[in-house]
């Protein structure tokens, strides 16, 4: 199996990563070998193998409801490209 | 405004509602930050919640309770084996780029719920449920358009409380049933505990998806596109919202002829002002979420035992209350709907009473009267309530006895209410001593005496001349009964020789 340019072309969209012609054509290379080699895996019969949900074996892993304190407001934003001390700023979100 | 299940549309209309509501737990779905509202921006976040490198997510115990409390209430099955998965997409106020939900074993599917309008306005409609999962909430971006900024903000208080979707298939037929659907939707999440279900606050949020089925003249059936309306911001405005999109989609039926596959599904706005939907931008690619397995989270497994003790530990819901209130009390199912959607506390406040006064019509008159007025008035709730079930037990039981009529046991108890003091008191105070039978004999035999005309009307056949004496009797002793001054004074006059 391998991929088309238009399946890199979707995906690099989709993941907002604005690719050039050259890496465009570089990724759907490399992408394909990659799906090539996971798609050994259709050689094996796995009709009775339970799909994997997790790699660890483990489940029922909680915590307790119990409130511990957030970081304050100046560090949360601390990292921010733009704020104005109370909010990340951002390009507009208009309508919907 | 209120459209019924129209049978006489030449269409049927064809409802199905996506529910979300956040859960009442202390904290975030899978960080220890607080899980609450109105507080200050981007003062309940942490590493977890912001989406930081390194950070890792741990699911809250509660937040799973109560999502599989509300499923089982909603007769949903319950998956022994449930796991989360990534939802990808690009949104401000999303910070890790993909939210945590649940794709393809969701914790809870099958299940359904009635809608029953107590009015008789549509037969009962029971909706089923398509599935229930568990995901996490997004923040808040806001934009004030009006000042004109470039920027939009974003807190992200509300990045990561825990969210429950309910998702219905599509059977619901009317606006009305839509709506109703939702108040019972409410109502049980409200009892449950599972949410506050405040539409104002967000904590319930709705999307209706909707289309016709329009019979053709061969017997074919014409469907007409789906639209999703979003927006919503109260139950009215759902059924507004509904209303007008259906007359909307049958003009446009009418006039395109467009119909259900020629289209893509198109997502319409509610604009309540302007009262209409408005279509809304196509998200390029919105679809395309690329779901897969969460790998910071491990799947949950409820043993069979653990599900059955989850089913047993369920408190009446709404519907299995007004059942009983009105096998219980003999009161009519329209009197258990009004208590009932009080709230169980309002429930357990006129239980109490009825028991007390040993006649649940009466303390259902005066609950939805005096009680539920007050509560109206002055926008509290019953355990806010000045006077206890045992105070208005105490004026009833008055009333019942003959000490004063309804109305002046109605005034004594709003004095209980605005004073605080018990019926005793408040009788006392008011001058309002139970008259006793020979004080009421000697009054009635006055009456007559003073008043010729009427003893003549009534021995004349003309019972109804005794009202005269009422007002009369009032004017000596307002705290005469009535009803005893009218019985009594007829009693007299029958004693009378003949004329
Ligand atoms: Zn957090």
């Amino acid at each position: 199996m391998s991929l088309s340019r238009d399946d890199v072309a979707k995906v690099a969209a989709l993941a907002r990563l604005a690719l050039s012609e050259d890496e465009l054509e570089q990724m759907t290379r490399e992408l394909s070998k990659i799906v090539g080699f996971v798609s050994l895996l259709e050689e094996l019969d796995t009709s009775d193998v339970e799909p994997l949900a997790h790699p660890l074996g483990t489940t029922n892993v909680f915590r307790e409801d119990e409130p511990a304190p957030s970081l304050p407001v100046e560090l949360a934003i601390a990292t921010a490209p733009k704020q104005d001390g109370e909010c990340f700023l951002v390009p507009a979100v208009l309508g919907d | 405004m209120s459209e019924s299940t129209d049978n006489t549309a030449p269409y049927t209309t064809v409802i199905g509602l996506e529910v979300h509501v956040q859960l009442l737990t202390k904290t975030k779905l899978f960080c220890s930050c607080e899980n609450r509202f109105g507080a200050p921006p981007n003062t309940l976040t942490c590493p977890v919640c912001l989406g930081l490198p390194g950070s890792l997510p741990v699911m809250n115990r509660e937040a799973f309770r109560l999502a599989v409390r509300a499923a089982s209430a909603l007769d949903c099955t319950i998956a022994e084996f449930t796991k989360w998965d990534r939802k990808n997409y690009f949104y401000p106020d999303l910070p890790k780029g993909y939210q945590i939900s649940q794709f393809d074993l969701p914790f809870s599917e099958h299940g359904q719920l009635e809608a029953i309008d107590p009015k008789g306005g549509f037969a009962p409609r029971t909706v089923r449920i398509l599935r229930v999962h568990l995901e996490e909430d997004a923040g808040k971006s806001m934009h004030d358009e009006a000042a004109g900024t470039a920027d939009s903000r974003i807190d992200l208080n509300r990045t990561g409380t825990p969210l429950l979707e309910i998702v219905s298939q599509p059977d619901l037929r009317s606006a009305a049933e839509a709506r109703c659907w939702l108040g019972e939707l409410r109502l049980l999440l409200v009892y449950l505990g599972v949410s506050d279900c405040n539409m104002q606050e967000g904590s319930l949020r709705v999307d209706a998806n909707v289309n016709l089925h329009i019979p053709r003249a061969d017997g074919s059936l014409a469907k007409t596109p789906i639209v999703e309306i979003k927006n919503m911001n109260s139950f009215r405005s759902v059924e507004r919202a509904l209303t007008y999109e259906v007359a909307r989609q049958y003009e446009e039926w009418q006039a395109t002829g467009k119909e259900l596959g020629s289209a893509p599904k198109q997502t319409r706005g509610w604009d309540d002002a302007a009262g209409i939907t408005r279509g809304q931008r196509h998200k390029e690619e919105s679809s395309d979420y690329r779901y897969f397995p969460e790998p910071d989270l491990v799947p949950v497994r409820l043993t069979a035992d653990e599900i059955a003790t989850i089913r047993e530990g369920m408190p009446e819901t709404p519907r299995a209350l007004r059942q009983r209130l009105a096998d219980t009390w003999n009161i009519s199912a329209y009197d258990a709907d009004v208590l009932v959607g009080q709230g169980r506390e309002l429930v357990a406040y006129f239980e109490a009473l009825a028991k007390l006064v040993d006649d649940g019509k009466v303390a259902s008159n005066w609950m939805q009267q005096d009680v539920l007025r007050t509560l109206n008035d002055r926008g509290i709730t019953i355990d806010a309530f000045p006077v206890p079930a045992e105070g208005l037990a105490d004026v009833i039981g008055r009333v019942k006895k003959g000490d004063f009529d309804t109305s002046r046991g109605r005034d004594i108890f709003a004095e209980m209410i605005n004073s605080g003091r018990s019926a005793d008191e408040v009788v006392a105070e008011m001058g309002i001593a139970a008259v006793g039978e020979d004080e009421l004999m000697t009054l009635c035999r006055e009456l007559v005496a003073e008043n010729p005309k009427i003893v003549a009307d009534v021995q004349s056949g003309k019972q109804q001349a005794a009202g005269g004496l009422i007002g009369q009797a009032k004017k000596k002793n307002p705290n005469v009964n009535p009803g005893k001054v009218r019985e009594l004074c007829l009693k007299i006059i029958g004693e009378l020789p003949a004329p």
